[in-house]
């Protein structure tokens, strides 16, 4: 692995261990009084969520927009981040004008539970023991995610959120606030995701796992008390699960078998071909701003996200009476979450008689492609959203 | 399945539904195209809409103008609904294009308490006569398509459809038949009548016994 430090990887680590303990964005602490049940029937408290907040809460307070992130996302949807400055994760899809159109909607995005950006999670100081929890925080679920976001939207006063939208992982928040609080949950789009994770999907959070933890620095989960961390394990995993999220076709027509800036092989293992090269690239930079212990939790979380199993092995049951109403997007080149597992999700929706759309999006940019400029995604939220709106008597502007 | 002869001929049959159909009602449109049955229904009798359609393209389209819309197949798709799911469950040019005009019936009338169906009418004189001087499958208007890549695998006259709502046990409510140039046909006309003059019909359709 040729993860060579640079030159201000300190001060990158510095600004990350800060960022976990105190975010530069908005944060709710949540007081002992209302500890967190975990499905593990841990509890926990006090814990913290930091988020972000864009546009402005209506009077009647009826055009909230809850924005869920995936695996590696955070607060930061459409603002810099601030440890590597680059533009928000989703800032095609919010901002003023934009299909979450942030002049109209007042925009919530908190980082899980779990998360390295300032919510509570494994880098977070453990209030018992004054160091970074580690592997002594419990592990949680994506029903602790959600149900530790409750609070936060009760601090806006929401009684009902217009919105809650989210890709991948933030897909599966989506369904579980649907499922848990549906009274709470006018419009739902769950995006590129699935009411279960597959076997497959199992297998390829287990490499990452193993990557992780096969690295000597990782030590026992340890390394930030011990002042070294696993930066190597972090960057396969890392490389194993980018593949996951783009498309064989996407690869050959962006990379090839083109070598990086090579005229012939080099015959070592250096990184000869531009896929190495991408692949190492994304593996280095997303050690500069992840927590490898946070990997852990919320690909463990991912795992456990079974929505049927909660509900009798009938997903349709997660549903019933439901007023929400649906949108579900799929993307065809998705392999990760394929359309069939859409289908699903739609089909049990039927089954209760739901109000649900359901749009498979052509692309062939893979899992990804849910965070990528895909004018037919725009166009499917801008309209189910604009429609939505004025159901609910929302109108254009700040009213 | 599409319904290609939807856009120059489905006004008055669109219209004629939008005229039976309770306000505020819950419709299911099955194989509804570019969703102007369901704006039309939003529009005139604030109706709870939903719709299935099986071309992705008009699905997205139909999503992005706000109807509530799947990407879905009446053969397949329609046995997940529960049992009186809508008021109505419409078929609206569809049902030729099916691979089991029987099946998909009988589901429209599990999951709506009325079935709407419109088809067009193979019996129509002018179908007729192509059939009996060309001796070929007849290419009409109303039919654009030759038989080799025609969607309609199963067409039927309005006697044949009144005789599958005999097989399935439905009750006819309601049947007209519009003529080439999109009027209704007396009601006081007989079956045959119908049958030769009528260029597609539109049947309002309740099950007899339970689902």
């Amino acid at each position: 692995m040729n993860t060579a430090n640079p030159p201000d990887l300190t001060a990158t680590v510095d600004t990350r261990l800060l960022e976990a303990t105190t975010p530069s964005s908005d944060y709710l602490d949540v007081s002992a009084s209302r500890a967190l049940r975990l499905d593990s029937q841990r509890q926990l408290a006090p814990y913290r969520i930091a988020y972000k907040t864009y546009g402005v809460l209506n009077g009647a307070k009826s055009n909230a927009i809850l924005v869920t992130h995936a695996l590696t996302g955070d607060q930061y949807v459409a603002s810099p981040h601030p440890i590597t400055g680059k533009p928000g994760w989703w800032e095609t899809m919010v901002g003023p004008g934009k299909p979450i159109d942030t002049d109209r909607f007042f925009v919530i995005c908190p980082n899980v539970l779990g998360g390295c950006m300032g919510s509570t999670g494994p880098a977070s100081i453990n209030p018992a023991t004054d160091k970074p929890w580690g592997l002594d925080f419990p592990v949680i679920t994506v029903g602790d995610m959600v149900e530790a976001q409750v609070p936060l939207i009760d601090h806006f006063g929401i009684d009902q959120l217009f919105c809650v939208i989210g890709g991948s992982m933030g897909g599966m928040q989506v369904l579980a606030w649907a499922a848990r609080h549906p009274e709470r949950v006018a419009t739902a789009v769950p995006v590129a995701t699935a009411a279960r994770h597959s076997s497959q999907n199992i297998a390829f959070h287990e490499v990452g796992r193993q990557a992780v933890m096969a690295d000597p620095n990782w030590t026992q989960g340890r390394y930030l008390e011990l002042g070294h961390e696993p930066r190597n394990g972090l960057a396969v995993a890392r490389m194993a699960a980018h593949i996951t999220y783009l498309s064989e076709e996407a690869l050959q027509r962006k990379f090839g078998r083109s070598l990086q800036d090579l005229a012939a092989k080099s015959f070592s293992f250096n990184a000869d071909f531009q896929v190495e090269s991408y692949l190492r690239h994304q593996g280095s930079t997303f050690v500069d701003r992840f927590d490898a212990n946070s990997y852990l939790y919320i690909t463990r979380a991912i795992d456990y996200f079974d929505l049927a199993a909660e509900h009798g092995d009938v997903l349709a049951n997660a549903f019933k009476g439901t007023t929400t109403r649906f949108c579900v997007v799929s993307f065809t080149s998705d392999w990760l979450y394929p359309t069939r597992e859409s289908r699903e999700i739609v089909h049990a929706l039927n089954a209760v008689a739901a109000n649900v759309s359901f749009v498979e999006v052509e692309s062939d940019k893979g899992h990804d492609a849910f965070l990528l400029e895909e004018p037919e995604l725009f166009a499917t939220i801008r309209g189910f959203l604009n429609a939505a709106a004025t159901k609910r008597g929302l109108n254009g502007g700040r009213g | 399945m599409l319904a290609p002869n939807s856009q120059q001929t489905s006004r008055v049959d669109h219209l004629l539904i939008a005229e039976m159909v309770a306000r505020g009602s819950r419709v299911l449109d099955v194989g509804c195209g570019d969703g102007a049955l369901l704006q039309l229904l939003a529009d005139t009798k604030d109706v709870d809409g939903r719709g299935i359609e099986v071309s992705r393209e008009r699905v997205n389209a139909c999503v992005a103008r706000g109807l509530s819309v799947v990407q879905g197949d009446a053969d397949r798709d329609l046995s997940d609904y529960p049992d009186d799911a809508f008021d109505y469950a419409v078929l609206s040019l569809t049902i030729q294009a099916t691979r089991q005009p029987r099946a998909v019936l009988e589901q429209l009338l599990r999951i709506g308490r009325h079935a709407i169906v419109s088809f067009p009418n193979f019996g129509h004189w002018q179908v007729r006569g192509r059939l009996l001087v060309t001796g070929r499958m007849p290419v009409t208007e109303n039919l654009p398509d030759a038989w080799y890549v025609s969607p309609n695998a199963h067409l039927c006259t309005i006697k044949d459809f009144a005789d599958l709502c005999k097989v399935v046990d439905a009750r006819v409510e309601r049947a007209v038949a519009f003529n080439a140039w999109g009027q209704q046909l007396g009601t006081w006309l007989p079956l045959t009548v119908h049958n030769m003059m009528g260029e597609k019909a539109v049947f309002m359709l309740t099950r007899k016994g339970p689902p």
